[in-house]
């Protein structure tokens, strides 16, 4: 592996220092230019990690590493000009536009008094074609589909040109051909040379995009390492704590996992 | 961005900046002097008692309206992108009530020179703040939204049960009827003197709204994305706060409880411009301006006896917003 662009070490946190970690003792790296998948069922840390690794919570112990420098190293604009964030969904009171809201993507490289110019506006208007959606525009963001307004999150995040994508749970409520449109995305993305770093509880989603994978469950890593060799039945099962059966498929993998309920 | 669209909101900015001070000269001349409704150029180029009129009373007492006006739309459009929730007024968070307490309370302790009942009102619509932050602090449930809002109310409800106890003390025949009428708000007072004091609080708080307000639009995203994005959340959320409080407090202070500004001339602004706080916290400001001083145009001339301000924006503002709200979109920046 080349040297990591993004390298956890040792990390933990925990949101009440009365409960257990959310995060614990968790580490691994991130090849630039690779798709790395965080997978694990529901309440296994992987959002949580998500935050650690943007910089918007601090672990209680350990660190996280750009490029070989603590994140403390870097001001929060640069963070925003390195990774951009896609969460998991998104709650607004007011009716932007498309078009207004994927702006907003545009703020790491604003100063607190600038407002978005007509460069900031063509580098939106690119970002809405990469995900496909150029002719939701002016649409207000209330009116959107989830599967049009996962794709709004994504052009925000490309508007930000990061170099490290993250997506928390970018697939996860969205109906098959969403799903796909995605994945294609991410896809081109990966040619373009970003670095792209996913949640998802679906090891399909994975199995399609992944170079690498983080598997997690209790808030620990139980394994790290190439899809070819991680993506196993027995590191699934025990990842899922349920039997979990992979089946090669068209050069992908399919899973099955299926408890007979007599 | 098409040139029409430039062009438009080119012409929206003039506008903006024109209309009120054109209103504002009109206005100089709309009142019960000499005669109800309207004054005539040549009285106010002979008539020196109207020269008077004019200088010392009508103009400083307008500027006050538009101060009022545009402070109280401009904090409520803050406070709404700031708490993500477009049900905010700018003195919920314990201003309003703790400068009622306040003003109440120089009115019967301190006896009722002006000032003292405007530095009373300010320091403790100031308190009524303090408290809301730091209680909001302490609270262990929900996050920093949802602390805040039921710090502002518990502060709020503490301060008008005083409020309530200070007006069961005060004289029926004296003291109450002065408190009664300054929290049913109103500009009739208004010197030279008290703009001295109001307006460098009110230039400075909207320029940095003026200035920052595409921030805003990040702010009301939740903090996790705000931050993701590059947003400095704790130090440019406090500012912003903090510029919409002061100004709320200081106009406040002077004009009593002026109701419903703060809530509706926002919402009427992102409906006829947008959404996004660039284009409608302008809009908001001129239009805030415009509706105050037209209120206090009616305040002035309707009756012999002043009608209270605070009674005409609640009335006026609710009509006007539900008829707004019960049209389609009226959109016109597109």
């Amino acid at each position: 592996m080349n040297a990591p662009i993004l390298k956890t070490d040792a990390i933990s946190f925990r949101y009440n220092p009365a409960r257990k970690a959310a995060v614990d003792q968790v580490s691994f790296g991130i090849a630039p230019g690779s798709v790395t998948a965080i997978l694990g069922p529901n309440g296994a840390g992987k959002s949580t990690l998500i935050s650690l690794l943007l910089g918007l919570q601090k672990p209680e112990a350990g660190k996280v590493l750009l490029e070989g420098y603590p994140l403390g190293h870097y001001t929060r604009r640069q963070l925003s000009q390195w990774m951009g964030l896609v969460p998991q969904s998104e709650y607004l009171p007011f009716e932007y536009t498309v078009l207004e809201f994927v702006l907003l993507g545009r703020a790491p490289y604003l100063g607190p008094l600038d407002l978005p110019g007509e460069n900031d506006i063509t580098i939106a208007r690119e970002s809405l074609a990469a995900a496909g959606i150029t002719e939701l525009s002016t649409r207000p963001i209330p009116a959107l589909s989830g599967g049009e307004l996962q794709l709004v999150l994504i052009a925000r995040a490309l508007a930000q040109q990061p170099r490290i994508l993250l997506l928390d749970e970018p697939t996860s409520h969205l109906d098959l051909a969403n799903r796909n449109a995605v994945l294609r995305i991410m896809h081109q993305l990966k040619r373009n040379n970003v670095t792209i770093i996913f949640t998802t509880h679906d090891p399909e989603a994975a199995s399609l995009i992944a170079d690498d994978l983080v598997l997690m469950r209790g808030g620990q890593v139980i394994y790290t390492g190439e899809m070819k060799t991680t993506f196993t039945n027995e590191k699934l099962s025990k990842t899922y704590g349920t039997p979990v059966e992979v089946i090669p498929l068209d050069g992908y993998m399919a899973v099955k996992s299926i408890e007979r309920l007599e | 961005m098409d040139t029409s669209l430039r062009q438009k909101k080119q012409l929206t900015t003039v506008l903006l900046i024109l209309a009120p001070v054109v209103i504002l000269g009109i206005s100089l001349f709309i009142g019960r002097y000499p005669k109800p409704l309207f004054m005539p150029l040549e009285v106010l180029q002979t008539d020196e008692l109207a020269q008077r009129l004019v200088f010392n009373l009508r103009l400083p007492r307008l500027i006050m309206a538009l101060a009022v006006g545009m402070s109280l739309s401009a904090a409520g459009g803050v406070m709404q992108m700031l708490f993500r929730n477009p049900l905010v007024e700018p003195g919920f968070l314990g201003v309003s009530q703790g400068a009622g307490f306040g003003a109440a309370m120089a009115i019967l302790a301190l006896g009722s020179a002006p000032l003292l009942i405007e530095s009373s009102a300010a320091v403790f619509g100031i308190i009524g703040l303090a408290l809301s932050y730091f209680i909001a602090r302490r609270i262990r449930y929900g996050g920093w939204v949802l602390r805040l809002v039921l710090a502002g109310i518990a502060v709020s409800a503490f301060f008008s049960a005083g409020l309530g106890i200070l007006k069961y003390l005060a004289d029926p025949t004296s003291q109450l009827p002065e408190i009664v009428f300054w929290l049913l708000g109103g500009l009739s007072s208004v010197t030279w003197n008290d703009l001295v004091y109001v307006l460098p609080v009110v230039v400075a708080g909207l320029l940095v709204i003026l200035l920052m307000r595409w921030r805003l639009n990040l702010l009301a995203l939740g903090d996790e994305t705000a931050a993701s994005l590059g947003v400095a959340v704790k130090r440019e959320r406090l500012l912003l706060l903090t510029a919409a409080v002061l100004i709320t407090a200081a106009v406040t202070s002077v004009a009593g409880l002026i109701g419903w500004v703060g809530l509706i001339i926002p919402h009427i602004a992102r409906r006829i411009s947008s959404a996004n706080a660039a284009d409608f916290i302008p809009v908001s400001i001129s239009l805030g301006g415009i509706f105050v001083i037209l209120c206090d145009d009616i305040a002035r001339t309707l009756m012999a006896g002043e009608i209270p301000l605070g009674i005409l924006t609640s009335l006026l503002g609710a009509v006007i917003f539900l008829i707004l709200m019960m049209r389609p979109s009226m959109r016109y920046l597109k």
